[in-house]
């Protein structure tokens, strides 16, 4: 089925099962325990051997020799990959670094052998037996000194430019030219990068924790050097990703490597703390901001500039992204550029571009607003735009920034709001309040899926898409019941294997509104198999388990009375998104108070309003969001993943130094979702809504700090080491 | 983790000789440091006794008006004791400020004050660390210091101690009892307990081989308002940057402890005299051999403006 025209009345929009905020599907798996992630697969596996990753112990070099000799001897050891004796091995189109280091040394943690064993405890204890020689050479791992050299990245589009920003800039009454930072980041999520492989034959059977189910495959059989046929790859359950399982990593094809020379089931989890440098990262960004206003505050010139680096062949943090699209001003310019750093690989971690982009233009924002003396929602709003500012002639699909704002500052009290910074203290706090737009564009993609009616009356989903921890099991499961007038627990849902139809994947906030118009088109598929079998008309009604037309009532069960009614399709897109600009918006709004002595920062309430097409299911996209403002509290307040620029490694790498937020640190969230459709995006109307929740939430922070302390910081984290020096002094009570 | 041969001790004499006599030899009691330690090979002991069978988790009052709190009394039950919280609640208030209730529930009182540092090199076995394996070199020097100590430090050794509960039994004049293998008893100081790193981090405290932490013995309660104030870039579960343990007379004299910026709990008992008058006075004192890189320079002023929220909590609840 092909999207190519807006969306018309459609069942879904019955709403009687989509829409409504139902618990998860999958929820008592996850409870009982009896989820099974791809480290647990001891029903399918039998006698499964541990595989132990050693990781590199220089950033860059390369290996003279490794004595294997004393891991060989160890106790219950069974193979050991190496390079040298892998076999030729290729690269997957999306990795950048290779997956087995050796003799060349790309990052720190590059895995460079892994040890099989009978136990997880013998493999380990035989790695640390292992001794290699290492010829380490300098690296660049300091993103502040490699910014010079950084050039202009091979894809991509680096570079826009409307109108002449430098003349208007300079003509502008009021300017605002500003750098900002942000650091590294890890996704840490809680499940590590996990995979048990075994070969059935020359097929290789492997369960991995992966968001993108045919990507693995593709990169898993490129690596391997053999055909994706040869690969069956599941990912059922997944525990946390956030960008961090994207990819085939070291764990997939060393466990199946390792496998293979054991001639055992491998399975191999990384342990926490190479995850850090081993894996993926969000890297860091140096931005400048620069725009030009009226004095009564109209924009007439923007422009960022974003650097940040990766490994050789690697791509940039798109973190200019928002800049493109979110405030109108007739003069802008926008570039990136990409410097080689020899750290582990850097790429897509929730929201990538837009997540530190909007980290850094909406505190500028804030900071313009108050150069002009108008309050920050209100300068937001005034210069709203309808179209793509850029590209006039594209009209945005929807857009309710300027809604998001006005009630969000409504319901959260902002007119309460001290003007003066620095102006608001409760006992030893310093209180703020801070706003910040949110945006994050929507990505629609090609998604399948097969669909089968039983002689029960059961409809059961396939497709490869993934729970990522996201809800996908129960928003598909939504959409079936739907779409074949079944009731949700009628409804079966089978995910995350290569054997069913390639599917979107999770990704991108786009595996929501992507996976599900992939099932929707298989059922409309089912629904015309259905009612040709009943002899019914193609617009039979599907409800309460009947179909209906006319005179004619059956249940929907008689269709397959003979045996199983199978259905598959995809949606596939044709260029509305081309023709309408579709991004998803919001406003978040936050109280914080930072200690008048020391500069700790707590949040006290945060509220975010979210304007992103139809919400499948208020529950689960709720929790989205509530995970994703969580989340930017850490990028406000603590995560940072700590550059050794001496011997190149993220140092605090596990999760005593690696900062997430815990409990103590977050407060009631509240998440409003305006009653929206966008029929430009898919027949579901909806769009993507889990990496919104993310952008402009740590700019609100920053905002509410600086309004709280009167201090403006523009390095992330926002540390009390850099408001310490410059808050009030404290007063000196007298004795009593 | 290396392979280790492992006994339940049935005395705690029989423990400290048991220690002293077999080769690799290491108490173990809540485990929540050294298993961790063990498994990626930091510690290596080759022998473990199992402390947790022994009759030192009692909490009771000594004759001269003190309190004995047994090497094994959990972080949590001690917390909770209606004595401590009564008559030293700093101390109740550092133990909540630390880890997590998971962990306080298995943590003990001994094991508290001997838990090693959390520096990241420490813990990384590809980075040089004289602690971990003296003569290495030491990768912190040049490196990431933010969580570091800035007094007390060495050329070989920038590591701080972890400790929360530490710092309040040091301002309150705790002492360790302990048992060695010959059967003899003896009390240290806590101020003695902990070395500097020197040109030896790698020795930490100043028990002998096989010596056995059986109790902390604090002296008769010292009175006045009692404030623990850690600061931390989360609320909850993180290392001290800064923390302050107070207690304050009503005259405003008193005694500070500060911890996340020493190898050990960091008093100076000269210094704080002038705490009354000039607290600013006392951290200048504590911290005027202080050593400082550009990431953790910030504690000194850090410090001081925790002094002054703690004397004005105090005075708050007085």
């Amino acid at each position: 089925m092909k999207f190519d025209t807006p969306a018309t009345k459609n069942p879904i929009d019955r709403l009687a099962v989509v829409g409504h905020p139902v618990d998860r599907i999958d929820g008592p798996l996850k409870t009982t325990g009896t989820a099974r992630y791809a480290y647990e697969h001891h029903d399918a596996v039998a006698r499964p051997a541990y595989g132990y990753v050693l990781g590199a112990g220089i950033a860059k070099g390369s290996i003279h020799s490794m004595d294997l000799a004393a891991a060989k001897a160890a106790p219950g050891v069974l193979a050991i990959v190496t390079a040298d004796n892998a076999g030729p091995l290729g690269k997957g189109d999306k990795n950048t670094a290779t997956l087995l280091g050796g003799p060349t040394i790309e990052h720190y943690h590059q895995a460079i052998a892994l040890v099989v064993a009978e136990t997880f405890e013998q493999a380990r204890w035989a790695a640390r037996r292992i001794r290699v020689d290492y010829g380490p050479v300098d690296g660049t791992f300091d993103l502040a000194r490699a910014k010079e050299s950084a050039s202009k990245p091979a894809s991509g589009k680096p570079d826009t430019a409307v109108g002449d920003f430098g003349n208007a800039f300079a003509a502008a009454p009021v300017q605002l030219d500003a750098t900002y930072t942000t650091p590294d980041q890890s996704h840490a999520m809680m499940e590590p990068h996990a995979s048990t492989a075994l070969w059935d034959g020359d097929t290789l059977v492997i369960w991995t924790s992966n968001q993108m189910v045919a990507w693995g495959v593709a990169d898993v059989a490129k690596t391997l050097g053999i055909p994706k046929e040869k690969v069956h790859l599941m990912s059922p359950f997944i525990g946390g990703g956030f960008g961090g399982k994207l990819f085939v990593r070291a764990d997939a094809v060393l466990a199946a490597l390792g496998a293979r020379a054991a001639k055992r089931p491998v399975k191999v989890a990384l342990p926490r703390p190479l995850m850090f440098n081993n894996t993926t990262h969000r890297p860091a960004t140096i931005q400048r901001i620069r725009i030009g206003a009226t004095r009564e505050g109209r924009i007439t010139a923007i422009a960022h500039e974003s650097w940040s680096g990766d490994l050789p062949g690697g791509k940039p943090e798109t973190a200019v992204d928002q800049t493109r699209l979110l405030y109108a001003g007739a003069n802008r310019m926008t570039a990136m550029r990409l410097a080689v750093l020899d750290l582990a690989e850097a790429n897509a971690m929730r929201a990538p571009g837009e997540a530190p982009g909007m980290m850094a233009l909406e505190i500028a924002i804030d900071e313009m607003a108050e150069k002009l003396g108008i309050d920050p929602v209100q300068f937001r709003i005034a210069n709203d735009t309808q179209v793509d500012p850029e590209h006039p002639e594209r009209p945005f699909s929807k857009r309710r920034l300027v809604d998001c704002l006005a009630i969000g500052a409504e319901k959260f009290g902002w007119k309460a709001r001290n003007p003066h910074p620095a102006g608001t203290r409760d006992g030893r706090w310093l209180v703020g309040f801070g706003v910040a737009a949110a945006f994050r564009n929507n990505l629609v993609t090609r998604s399948g899926a097969r669909v089968r009616l039983g002689k029960d009356g059961v409809v059961t989903v396939e497709t490869d898409m993934t729970d990522i921890g996201t809800g996908s099991y129960t928003i598909i499961a939504q959409t079936a019941a739907e779409m074949m007038g079944v009731p949700l627990h009628r409804v079966v849902v089978r995910l995350g294997d290569s054997d069913y139809p390639v599917s979107s994947g999770s990704g991108g906030q786009w595996g929501g509104n992507s996976s599900t118009a992939g099932v929707y088109a298989a059922c409309t598929k089912l629904r015309e198999a259905v009612a040709t079998k009943l002899g019914l008309p193609p617009d039979a009604d599907f409800a309460d388990g009947r179909v209906r037309a006319g005179s004619r009532d059956v249940a929907v069960a008689d269709a397959a009375r003979n045996g199983e009614l199978v259905a598959e399709d995809h949606m596939e897109y044709g260029d509305l998104d081309k023709r309408y600009q579709q991004s998803t918006f919001g406003a978040h709004f936050v109280e914080v108070r930072v200690d008048a002595a020391t500069g700790e920062t707590r949040v006290k309430r945060m509220l975010a309003v979210c304007a992103a097409g139809r919400i499948l299911n208020p529950k689960t996209a709720r929790s989205q969001v509530i995970g994703a403002m969580t989340m930017g509290v850490g990028a406000a307040l603590s995560e940072h993943l700590v550059v050794d620029r001496y011997a190149g490694f993220f140092v605090n790498h596990d999760l005593a130094g690696y900062e997430v937020p815990v409990h103590a640190d977050i407060p009631h969230l509240d998440v409003v979702f305006l009653d929206e459709t966008d029929p430009m995006s898919s027949p579901m109307k909806a769009k993507g809504v889990a990496e919104l929740g993310i952008c402009g939430v740590a700019a609100a922070i920053a905002n509410a700090i600086h309004h709280a302390t009167g201090v403006r910081v523009r390095d992330y984290p926002v540390t009390l080491d850099k408001l310490i020096d410059r808050l009030p002094l404290l007063a000196r009570e007298e004795e009593s | 983790m290396k392979a280790f041969t492992y006994e339940r001790a049935t005395s705690t004499a029989q423990a400290a000789v048991r220690a002293a006599s077999v080769p690799g030899a290491k108490f173990i009691a809540g485990g929540t440091n050294l298993l961790d330690l063990m498994k990626i090979e930091i510690e290596a002991p080759a022998h473990l006794i199992d402390v947790n069978g022994l009759d030192l988790a009692k909490i009771e009052p000594t004759p001269d008006g003190g309190l004995r709190i047994g090497a094994l009394v959990r972080n949590t039950d001690l917390a909770a004791d209606a004595g401590v919280r009564r008559d030293y609640p700093v101390l109740a208030r550092a133990l909540l400020a630390g880890a997590s209730p998971q962990l306080r529930n298995r943590a003990t009182t001994a094991g508290n004050l001997l838990q090693r540092t959390r520096c990241p090199y420490f813990y990384d076995p590809d980075q040089a660390c004289n602690k971990r394996e003296p003569g290495s070199g030491c990768a912190a020097l040049a490196g990431w210091r933010r969580m570091h100590a800035i007094v007390g430090t060495s050329d070989a050794c920038i590591a701080a101690h972890p400790s929360d509960m530490a710092v309040a039994m040091r301002v309150l004049d705790a002492e360790v009892e302990t048992m060695r293998a010959d059967g003899s008893t003896r009390r240290i100081a806590l101020a003695d307990l902990h070395r500097l790193p020197g040109a030896t981090p790698h020795l930490e405290t100043t028990l002998d081989a096989g010596e056995l932490i059986t109790a902390v013995v604090l002296p008769s309660p010292p009175g006045g308002t009692h404030v623990y104030r850690k600061v931390r870039d989360r609320a909850s579960y993180a290392f001290a940057l800064v923390s302050v343990a107070l207690v304050r007379q009503p005259d405003g004299s008193g005694r500070v402890a500060l911890g996340g910026i020493a190898p050990k709990p960091w008093r100076d008992e000269d210094a704080e005299r002038a705490l009354a008058s000039d607290p600013h006075a006392v951290v200048d004192g504590l911290l005027k051999d202080a050593r400082t890189s550009p990431d953790n320079a910030f504690k000194i002023t850090l410090a001081r403006r925790t002094l002054d929220a703690a004397i004005a909590d105090a005075r708050s609840a007085r």
